[in-house]
């Protein structure tokens, strides 16, 4: 490919239609496809949700049968984790760090590209398994060997799916690395930058560190499947809890990854609402790593069940239990900033406290399952169920929403509709509670996860469960049609869109333009 | 007696323990505990949610305070305050505190629970897709064996016949051990992870194929405590249910004697050898 030209650059003569997309390397436009394509999966993994929750509906077997059923399981957890949550953020992450850092671009321009266009072949690999035959993997998202190694050629079209965006990812992280130590305007020191541009400094770090490892843990499912390898196979010398440990040495600051950057995005909104700066702007930054780096030393906190000996299930369970003292400074910071202030409730504002609120609870619960004892009553069962969905629902994806109102007229150049963005917000904040807080009891009272039918006293909750999940799964749409509304017009976005808020993407105009700060402003 | 005295009778009956007594279903707590560890795990549970509790009380009740009456349209001014380091130390150092206080039970319990040793009986049990195997191998029982598989009949789970009340909960051989002994559970699988879960016992330990796990516990009450499969197994995870009876010392006689009696009339050769 030929060097890239300065006409080029300068957009007057880059290819327009489809292979504007296809050869972009824009932030800003490969931002915009890795949201789209988020959006898309979610809804796909969405739709998975509200088949799993047809079926639970009532006692007995109506919808779907229990081999398909763990099927929808797992890939509902695969799309959701690798599909919806970790691209949004990088949509995120492409759009907003080169804007708030003063930088013209993302350091490594074409490599973003790439990794944004490994995802949809990644996807139709993930996808077209459900249409090979035997089915797409049953073994749950974390893909637990033996199990695994069980099932039929889907579990192979998964671990090539989860191999290129595990190097989508790789790629994506070190991009954001050299992007924030490299491209900061001058004057933009470190600890002046946006929390969100730390937040997520934080977390490429934690990808780098562990999606290689998820690879090497599927990579020895593959060779245990098809070569002959018995990494873990007992009769072969080797020890399935092994991958348990390997893989949740990926899967912890994994949960982290996804939840990192949604600290950051709130931590950008709740002071524009508040009038106020961020309260404890440094604890804010050694909390958020202090989290990620006690993130490689809890994973084995998912096997409690396992049979560890008490010295391994004790520090497990002090390191857990320590995680609550960083996540609380965070609680503890907002409700400061908050505190005094001159606050107003746009809708952005709506989802961040709201995401506060529900958040906090799942910090609750996953307090209480830290607990090794109690543990051992819940791991397993819809407790942990309700525990990561108020984490990963009201935590990283309410985090997503009030990112998406906040800067959508950054991103268009009109407001979004406060009445539609204020429907969604309290349509989904009242479902996901119909939904997932009866979860809570259904867990406790003993009913497990991943079952396609239970016993009858466990009936009402799950009934209001499946009503909860299709209102919000259909208040989804209300986004859908505020984003759509908000593209095609609306009134116009001024360059600092929302009343009081600070920071370099404020001062470039609505929509920003294509090519932004190319020349670097200089940061007082 | 007429009829509403029946009626009476059966309704009266239905809240009287009967001999295979039925646990309550639990709905919205951790089941009835028969165990001394289930019994601190229910302790520990509930002193923690009233801590967190207290914890969100405080928190949130500062939050919307601050959500109802500093707001701009009542007319509040942003103050300035930004950081404030004797705060930051205070909420810091007493949340550890506070973990500190949360860990110490929690600590005794996790010694107590793996403590297997001295056991009046010990069961090993197998992991199968899909029911569980097992084998008395040590003190009264020795030598029993069987599997355990889901009776539910399948026209239940399909709907054309009414559910059961032990609907997913009940099998054809339930593990029978006696009242207040206790039982050392040593754990297998023969072809993926299962899990062996009895929430009233307070026990739940994988069974790990090629590997043998242990846990134990001891019934306090007689009774029919159910639990499932806690670990995804494949296509029927959700149809392999535990069911453990306790029984009292003498009834637990007499089923091993009825147990040992099916066992040599099932195989006269090994038992009277020259008269098969």
């Amino acid at each position: 490919m030929a060097a890239v030209t300065p006409e080029q650059l300068h957009g007057h003569h880059a290819p327009s239609g489809l292979m504007r997309w296809l050869t972009t390397t824009n932030h800003k436009d490969i931002g915009t496809m890795y949201m789209v394509f988020s959006f898309i999966m979610f809804l796909s993994g969405g739709v998975m949700a509200l088949t799993i929750r047809a079926e639970l509906f009532q006692p007995g077997l109506q919808v779907v049968q229990p081999e398909f059923f763990n099927q929808l399981t797992t890939m509902h957890g695969l799309v959701m984790v690798f599909g919806a949550i970790m691209p949004a953020f990088v949509g995120f992450a492409n759009w907003m760090i080169p804007l708030m850092i003063g930088a013209s671009d993302m350091a490594f321009a074409r490599m973003n590209n790439w990794s944004f266009w490994l995802l949809p072949p990644a996807a139709i690999l993930l996808i077209g398994s459900f249409f090979v035959p035997g089915g797409a993997t049953a073994a749950g998202w974390t893909l637990y060997a033996p199990l695994s190694v069980q099932m039929g050629m889907g579990m192979d079209l998964a671990i090539f799916a989860i191999h290129i965006m595990g190097i989508s990812s790789i790629m994506g992280a070190i991009n954001i690395v050299v992007t924030v130590l490299n491209m900061r305007a001058p004057g933009m020191t470190m600890m002046k930058m946006p929390l969100f541009c730390w937040t997520w400094l934080i977390t490429a770090y934690l990808l780098i560190a562990v999606m290689p490892v998820l690879a090497g843990a599927v990579t020895m499912v593959l060779t245990d499947r098809h070569f002959g390898t018995s990494f873990f196979n007992a009769a072969g010398g080797g020890d399935p809890v092994m991958y348990q440990h390997i893989f949740w040495f990926f899967g912890h600051p994994e949960v982290y990854i996804m939840i990192l950057p949604a600290f950051g995005i709130v931590s950008q909104i709740i002071p524009t609402f508040a009038r106020k700066p961020l309260f404890g702007y440094a604890s804010m930054v050694y909390a958020t790593a202090s989290i990620a780096i006690l993130s490689f030393a809890v994973w084995a906190h998912h096997m409690f069940a396992t049979g560890m000996p008490a010295a391994g299930q004790l520090f497990f369970m002090y390191a857990t239990m320590l995680i609550a003292v960083p996540t609380g400074v965070k609680v503890f910071n907002w409700v400061a900033t908050m505190w005094r202030g001159a606050l107003s409730f746009e809708t952005p504002m709506l989802w961040a406290v709201g995401f506060i609120f529900v958040f906090t609870m799942g910090g609750f619960t996953g307090l209480i399952c830290a607990i090794a004892p109690i543990d051992i009553q819940v791991q397993d069962t819809y407790y942990v169920v309700a525990h990561f969905h108020y984490v990963l629902v009201a935590g990283s994806l309410f985090a997503l929403f009030a990112g998406a109102y906040y800067w959508l007229p950054k991103w268009t150049g009109h407001m979004p509709s406060e009445a539609l963005g204020k429907l969604h917000f309290w349509c989904s904040m009242i479902f996901f509670n119909i939904t997932f807080f009866p979860m809570h009891f259904l867990g406790l009272a003993g009913m497990p996860r991943r079952i396609p039918d239970y016993a009858l006293q466990f009936a009402d909750f799950n009934a209001m469960a499946s009503v909860g999940a299709f209102g919000f799964g259909l208040s989804q749409l209300i986004f859908l049609v505020a984003v759509v509304k908000c593209i095609r017009g609306g009134e116009r976005a001024a360059a600092r869109s929302w009343e009081s808020a600070e920071g370099l993407e404020w001062t470039v105009p609505s929509p920003a333009p294509h090519h932004t700060f190319e020349e670097a402003p200089v940061i007082r | 007696m007429g009829r509403a005295g029946r009626i009476a009778g059966l309704f009266l009956a239905s809240f009287v323990p009967l001999a295979h007594a039925e646990q309550p279903h639990a709905r919205y707590n951790l089941q009835q505990p028969v165990t001394g560890i289930a019994e601190q795990i229910n302790d520990m549970h509930t002193l923690m949610l009233v801590i967190c509790l207290f914890i969100f009380v405080g928190v949130f009740g500062v939050m919307f305070w601050a959500v109802f009456n500093h707001r701009k349209a009542k007319g509040a001014v942003a103050a300035h305050f930004h950081e404030n380091t004797a705060v930051e130390i205070a909420w810091t150092v007493i949340p550890v505190l506070i973990l500190l206080g949360m860990a110490w039970p929690a600590t005794k319990t996790v010694i107590a629970m793996k403590d297997t040793s001295n056991p009046d009986i010990t069961v090993k049990a197998t992991g199968y897709q899909w029911k569980w195997g097992y084998d008395y191998l040590q003190g009264e029982g020795e030598g029993i064996r069987f599997l355990s598989a889901l009776s539910t009949p399948r026209e239940q789970i399909e709907g054309s016949a009414p559910k059961g009340d032990a609907y997913l909960l009940e099998v054809d051989n339930p593990l029978v051990v006696p009242v207040g002994k206790k039982i050392r559970v040593l754990l297998t699988a023969n072809d993926v992870i299962h899990s062996w879960w009895v929430p009233a016992f307070g026990v739940k330990q994988d069974a790990i194929p090629g590997f043998i796990r242990d846990t134990w516990f001891r019934a306090e009450k007689e009774g029919i405590y159910r639990g499932n499969c806690a670990e995804l197994c494949g296509r029927d995870h959700g149809f392999m249910p535990v069911v453990v009876h306790v029984l009292s010392a003498e009834k637990y006689a007499a089923w091993v004697a009825e147990q040992k009696a099916k066992a040599t009339a099932a195989s006269p050769s090994v038992t009277a050898p020259g008269q098969g």
